[in-house]
């Protein structure tokens, strides 16, 4: 752990109107965890893109074992021994593992396919270093941990001496997480080195030997975990200090907002994902859903906002049952949404900003007059919100696919919470967001529950339901196994509800 | 990028780039096959453009109106269409079933004085296209019924039901299958004196590409089908009923289609024959993907459309250029148009090389 096996000296990248990356240095030495930090945009994701070769640096110098290289490609790059784990996998998902991991480094005898060998030396990496994954399992069936392990072989089963994650926890449950990390210790043992990408504290904190804080474009400073904490690491990048604990007054609930009444909700699979499941949302109080992902929480809160039909049971708003799949009536009823996946349900990436901040309601007076467009009204409420909900946009009419995640993520909320509000349901409010933008939505939906307004929080984030809630339901398997006061209940007791073990949790 | 910057390097550019790589490989062709490109070019331009009219043939600009009439028409309600992220590939059947309720409207109804006549039958025209168009839309939302599959389908159907109806009831008594003249009273007319063609057909379809873009880009219901069309998951979440856009849009679409066939029967045959167009509808097809949803874009790709269809007789006459060559060069058109990345990557190879320059001159200048 002495000399660097990379360099990267002032590396500068323009793209048009954005400095990407302005004169960064970096270095990675061997066996170590050289996490980079910083929000979404900093510039972390390009400077890799560089370093594996998918672009050119406009200035600046790569020194790889002490000799200058200059990476055209990624097969450069995979020549080289560097090897990258993106955030979004590149598996294909009908073929198998093996078929995946050679993929491109095929070798065949006399035209034909040699499957045994490299199976051998898959089953030799996973064993080496603790990979475990059946060489002949389809992709499709692998569950997300394990798919990001087959990527990982890839580069292993490439010779790769540097590898690349990024964002590699975005997608992986916290028991999947720590695997992942154990995988990472043993990697760095054996002499692998490793660039962590990451915009979140607690896991650089948990894994890097050095942290390198990137913000807009630039070195911001580099520390190691025993000399920072999270306070720190948060303000580097942000560039301002950060509340990290949300700050709120003891709930006052009232009346009964929302009312699910023994709710059967069937997944995309036809199978029972929500299993009779019933509570109640009070005005003024926030009620977090804790569980791991794929409990049930995504078709719950699909059938309260209407996206998808329950096949038995009730959802009803102020003590009116609301009509089966259709968002129309949970809207005009009061209910917000922020959904899970943004890309998918909350935005229209072509489309201006002005357009998404008002896709509910630009039917509507003031918006539209007689089925008529009203463009100045739109643009004119689209600039106040950009106001006051800080999102980071030159003007209202870029695309909404132009800004970065954490400020989509922003113009959804400010959408969500600018129409007259009786029950927000806020899913994975802050996934993919940066740590300025998560204070900022957290504080916002706190605003929503002080202003009245019953909220219905779901999380795969622990942190994110003990700090918010004010009650909190877990879930598993398509029931609600526990209810907990947020002032009183412990992590370890919810961990132990979110893994069904609701035995053990009876503290 | 400014806005219109960024429409002019995603849409506009790209669009132009295709024509000019479809028209140098079809010259390419020519070399090839031994013919000469720049006779048959100019050849075409002269056919299309250029040609004055005499006693007994109109002038070449004004025929290629009369042919781009019928493409923009259609192409409207096609790009309506993608707009929603429908493909209707029906536009044929539906122009057939607006011609034949048109003509049906023309020599059926008698003693109507002409304001009447006329937009009753052009009305027909529209409202059959709409009724077409409405089976397949019917289908796409409430039984998920892909339109791609049934507007084909019902285009056969449309073919049966005009040839049955020409053969058989609708019948001339004369020897050739068609159907009576239409009354006086229901003639789209002409705008110039004969031999001229020109008609009135051109500025309804105008007018039709100025309601295009309001509908598109001042009212709700625009809006709301560029949503669907763009994600029909967040236009359901933000609670846009989006099977109900499919039915308007595919119902929008067909009236524009149906037009169509109103005018060019209206206007030019005044009788319904067996088969009276040669795929309008399906070269329409690119010229609303050349027009790229714009309808400046659309109008000037049916423009173009309308000179390759009208000039090709003239340069297989004057040049000895087969006709046939004008296909290859649509299909071309259709190939890049249809693979934008290659058109881009001609672009950007270009532009790769400016842009450094520009954006240093830019941060001197900031």
């Amino acid at each position: 752990m002495s000399e660097p096996i990379l360099q990267m000296r002032n590396i500068t990248k323009r793209f048009p109107g954005v400095l990407a990356n302005d004169r960064i240095c970096f270095d990675l030495k061997r066996g170590e965890i050289h996490a980079l930090l910083g929000e979404n945009g900093a510039g972390k994701t390009t400077l890799m893109n560089i370093f594996y070769g998918l672009y050119q640096p406009d200035e600046g110098e790569i020194w790889l074992n002490g000799r200058r290289v200059t990476i055209h490609s990624p097969k450069d790059a995979i020549a080289l021994g560097i090897g990258m784990v993106h955030q979004h996998f590149t598996l294909v998902p009908t073929l198998s593992v093996t078929e995946n991991v050679i993929l491109g480094a095929e070798t065949a005898h006399l035209g034909v396919l040699d499957l045994a060998t490299p199976r051998q030396r898959i089953l030799q990496i996973a064993q080496d270093y603790g990979l475990e994954v059946d060489p002949d399992a389809l992709v499709r069936e692998l569950p997300v941990g394990v798919q990001q392990r087959v990527e990982i072989i890839k580069a292993l089963y490439r010779n790769a001496q540097v590898l690349i994650l990024d964002e590699p926890t975005a997608v992986l449950t916290p028991l999947e997480v720590e695997r992942l990390f154990e995988t990472l210790r043993t990697m760095v043992q054996r002499g692998v080195s490793i660039i962590f990408i990451s915009h979140k504290l607690k896991e650089v904190m948990a894994i890097a030997d050095r942290i390198t804080v990137l913000r807009q474009g630039r070195v911001v400073g580099s520390t190691t975990p025993a000399e920072a904490d999270e306070a720190k690491l948060a303000s580097m990048m942000v560039g301002r200090p950060v509340m990290l604990q949300v700050e709120k007054r003891p709930a006052q609930p009232g009346e009964v907002v929302l009312s699910v009444r023994d709710l059967r909700v069937m997944s995309d699979r036809r199978a029972v994902a929500v299993d009779g499941v019933s509570f109640d949302v009070r005005a003024g109080e926030i009620v977090g859903i804790a569980g791991v992902e794929g409990n049930g929480q995504s078709e719950l809160v699909e059938a309260i906002t209407g996206l998808r039909a329950p096949v038995h049971g009730s959802v009803l708003l102020c003590g009116q049952p609301l009509p089966h799949a259709l968002p129309r009536a949970a809207i005009d009823a009061g209910m917000s949404h922020i959904p899970e996946d943004r890309h998918k349900y909350g935005m229209v990436a072509q489309q201006p900003l002005a357009v998404n901040l008002t896709l509910s309601t630009f039917h509507q007076p003031p918006f539209a007059q007689r089925g008529l467009l009203r463009w100045t009204t739109i643009r004119e409420h689209a600039r106040r919100l950009i106001r006051e909900f800080d999102i980071r946009a030159p003007h209202e009419l870029v695309p909404i696919a132009a800004l970065s995640g954490g400020n989509q993520q922003k113009s959804v909320v400010a959408r969500e919470l600018s129409r007259p509000l009786r029950l927000l349901v806020a899913a994975q409010p802050t996934r993919g967001v940066d740590v300025g933008s998560i204070e900022f939505i957290h504080k916002r939906i706190v605003q929503a529950r002080d202003e009245g307004a019953a909220v219905l929080l779901v999380s795969a984030e622990l942190d994110e339901i003990m700090s918010l809630s004010d009650r909190i339901l877990v879930m598993f398997k398509g029931h609600i196994v526990g209810e907990r006061d947020a002032r009183t209940a412990t992590r370890e007791e919810i961990g132990l509800l979110m893994m069904g073990r609701v035995g053990e949790a009876h503290a | 990028m400014s806005a219109r910057r960024l429409f002019w390097f995603s849409s506009a550019l790209p669009a132009i780039a295709s024509v000019v790589l479809a028209l140098l490989l079809a010259g390419l062709v020519m070399v090839i096959t031994g013919s000469d490109p720049i006779a048959a070019y100019s050849a075409l331009v002269q056919g299309a453009f250029l040609r004055p009219g005499t006693a007994t043939r109109p002038t070449a600009f004004f025929e290629t109106l009369v042919s781009a009439t019928p493409y923009l028409l259609l192409a409207l309600g096609i790009s309506l269409g993608f707009a929603a992220g429908l493909f209707n590939i029906g536009a044929e059947g539906q122009l057939y079933m607006g011609a034949l309720a048109s003509v049906s409207v023309g020599f059926l109804v008698k003693g109507l004085p002409w304001f009447i006549h006329l937009p009753l039958a052009l009305a027909a025209g529209v409202v059959a296209g709409t009724l077409w168009a409405s089976i397949a839309g019917w289908l796409k939302a409430t039984r998920d019924a892909p339109e791609v599959v049934t507007t084909i389908m019902l285009n056969y159907i449309a073919y049966a039901v005009v040839n049955y109806m020409v053969n058989g009831p609708l019948r001339h008594t004369g020897t050739a299958p068609r159907t009576p003249d239409i009354e006086p009273s229901a003639v789209l007319p002409a705008l110039l004196p004969p031999p001229e063609r020109l008609h009135w057909g051109l500025f309804l379809a105008i007018a039709a590409a100025v309601g295009y873009h309001f509908l598109m880009n001042r009212s709700a219901l625009g809006l709301r089908i560029r949503l669907v069309g763009e994600n029909r998951h967040a236009a359901r979440y933000a609670g846009i009923n989006v099977n109900q856009t499919y039915l308007i849009t595919m119902a929008l679409s067909g009236a524009l289609c149906g037009l169509a066939g109103a005018v060019e029967v209206l206007a030019l045959y005044r009788y319904l024959p067996t088969e009276f167009t040669v795929g309008y509808g399906f070269d329409s097809i690119a010229v609303a993907l050349l027009g790229q949803g714009n309808p400046i874009g659309i109008a000037l790709a049916a423009l173009l459309f309308g000179a390759l269809a009208n000039g090709a007789g003239y340069m297989q006459f004057s040049a000895g250029v087969s006709n046939y060559i004008i296909a290859v060069v649509q299909a071309f058109i259709i190939v890049f148009v249809a693979a934008p990345g290659i058109a881009r990557d001609v672009l950007v190879n270009w532009w790769a090389r400016w842009l450094p320059r520009r954006a240093r001159r830019e941060e001197m200048e900031a």
